[in-house]
């Protein structure tokens, strides 16, 4: 093998002012062309937890955990950020091959870029949440200090987990698909409109590895038993968070080398 | 410090792959029959090195690798083999436009393409005003994009790289951007530039740009040197040769 090597300066330019400004124009050009603009990521969880509520209380009838609508919403909140950044994220760097090709800006802020303008809509449904949660009266403790935190991993974990499927869905463009199906399996898996208590044993530690299940545990913890998620939680989310974020960038790494000539 | 160098040395660059086919399936096949993929070399063995403030020419047909040569110096893509070796800011003009937003104002896409350039936001605040001006496109600049004219696009987007403090500039064809006017006071702005010092690197095909900007040429045929020196000798060994290629 002959040398390879190229020494480039490295990007010099303000990470911070670049990432403002590709999460505004994401913002911008989400909410420009809907005449609703913010209300609709409001409306979308207000209808799903409206049905489900609906459903599981009328149609079913039985059994439901209490304050079901909360309850709902701390499963819904967590799995719309997740498919919705994790789609969005994955087409990032096809959608923007233009970019890839033609400005040399660091190709990673792109697919994180997605993800943080994401953050944007999950702070709006968070906001969702608080509302209800205050309207059903849950009020806040200390643990509600633990929602940034476990926020933030999660953030984290898809930051990694689109760094990866970014860079695969240049390569094979087929993994848009599998990320579609993926989420949608992820809508039954995770328990948005059930109790991880009615979850048999034998099954229970894979779902707490599942970060997207272990995020709606510990909102719910957090949110509607006021405690602070039990530690053995804390640690899968800021291991999951870690190894994802460390493979991610691994995975683009090697990957983005060859992004120009599969575009 | 060596700001605004600009070296290849024996960079080689083959392209393997079956352009717009990325799906499973061909991932499959690729390997279970590695072999008798159509290659195509870019590049063969391209060596050339520019000191601050010299100006290149790249001059040759199409596909005889100058786009290449430019899209590796800005650090798009990797060579195969060889070093690549660049000391300063580059800023390319290679497309423009690329990655403006037809929904977002002037203004804003104007941003965004500082900020992708590696400008900050004080630099880029203090340049705003130069960059609308020399675009001349003060009265639309808050208003979206899409109502823009093709050519107050190019404008635009020609005004923020050539304002956003480049060490070495790679242009790729841009004579032919908006109107007479423009083109003339682009002209003016990329020799400003030469004469402050900028490194600058040209793929064109117009001989008397090319005479007037660069000192230096490089003849690139089916992506090998085939002539590196003064611009009006290569520039005329070129002219010769094809004119004497096509009777």
């Amino acid at each position: 093998m002959a040398a390879l090597s190229t020494a480039h300066p490295r990007w010099t330019g303000d990470y911070w002012f670049l990432f403002r400004n590709l999460i505004l124009k994401d913002f911008r050009i989400r909410y420009r062309t809907m005449s609703l603009g913010v209300l609709w990521s409001l409306i979308n969880p207000l209808v799903m937890m409206g049905v489900l509520t609906f459903i599981f209380g009328r149609v079913f009838g039985g059994e439901r955990p209490p304050l079901f609508p909360v309850f709902v919403l701390c499963g819904l909140v967590p799995y719309n950020f997740f498919t919705g950044a994790f789609l969005s994220g994955t087409l990032a760097i096809v959608e923007n091959s233009v970019l890839v090709k033609r400005v040399p800006v660091p190709r990673e802020t792109i697919p994180v870029a997605v993800v943080l303008s994401s953050v944007a809509h999950l702070l709006i449904q968070i906001a969702l949440l608080l509302g209800f949660a205050l309207f059903y009266g849950l009020w806040p403790t200390t643990a509600w200090l633990w929602l940034p935190v476990v926020w933030a991993l999660y953030v984290v974990f898809l930051c990694g987990l689109v760094l990866g499927s970014s860079a695969i869905n240049v390569f094979v463009r087929d993994t848009r698909y599998l990320v579609e199906s993926l989420n949608m399996i992820l809508f039954y898996l995770v328990p948005i409109f059930y109790s991880f208590s009615i979850v048999p044993a034998r099954y229970a530690a894979v779902y707490q590895f599942n970060p997207v299940a272990a995020m709606v545990l510990a909102t719910r913890n957090i949110l509607m038993d006021g405690k602070a998620p039990p530690p053995s939680l804390m640690l899968n989310l800021v291991t999951v968070a870690a190894v994802t974020l460390g493979l991610g960038l691994l995975i683009f790494g090697r990957l983005k080398r060859r992004f120009y000539e599969h575009l | 410090m060596n700001v605004g160098t600009l070296s290849f040395d024996g960079v080689t660059k083959t392209f393997a792959h079956r352009a717009g086919q990325a799906l499973l399936r061909d991932r499959v096949k690729d390997l279970l029959f590695p072999f008798g993929r159509p290659r195509f070399q870019a590049l063969k063995s391209v060596s050339f090195a520019l000191r601050p403030g010299e100006s290149l020419g790249l001059v040759g047909p199409n596909g005889a690798g100058k786009s290449t040569v430019l899209n590796m110096a800005t650090g798009l893509m990797d060579p195969d083999e060889g070093r690549i070796d660049v000391r300063g800011r580059v800023v390319a003009i290679l497309e423009l436009g690329a990655g403006f937003h037809p929904d977002l104002t002037g203004a804003e896409n104007l941003r965004i393409n500082a900020a992708m350039l590696g400008l900050t936001r004080a630099q880029t605040e203090a340049r705003t005003e130069a960059m609308v001006d020399f675009a001349g496109v003060r009265e639309f600049i808050r208003q979206p994009l899409r109502t823009y004219s093709s050519g107050m696009v190019l404008r635009l987007a020609f005004s923020v790289a050539v304002n956003a403090d480049a060490d070495i500039l790679l242009i790729d064809e841009i004579i032919g951007v908006g109107d007479q006017a423009f083109q003339q006071r682009a002209l003016e702005k990329v020799h400003a530039l030469r004469r402050a010092g900028k490194t600058i690197v040209l793929a064109t095909h117009s001989p008397d740009l090319l005479t007037s900007l660069c000192e230096r040429a490089l003849w690139l045929d089916r992506g090998q040197i085939r002539m590196l020196g003064d611009a009006r000798e290569v520039l005329a060994a070129y002219l010769g040769k094809t004119s004497a290629a096509t009777p």
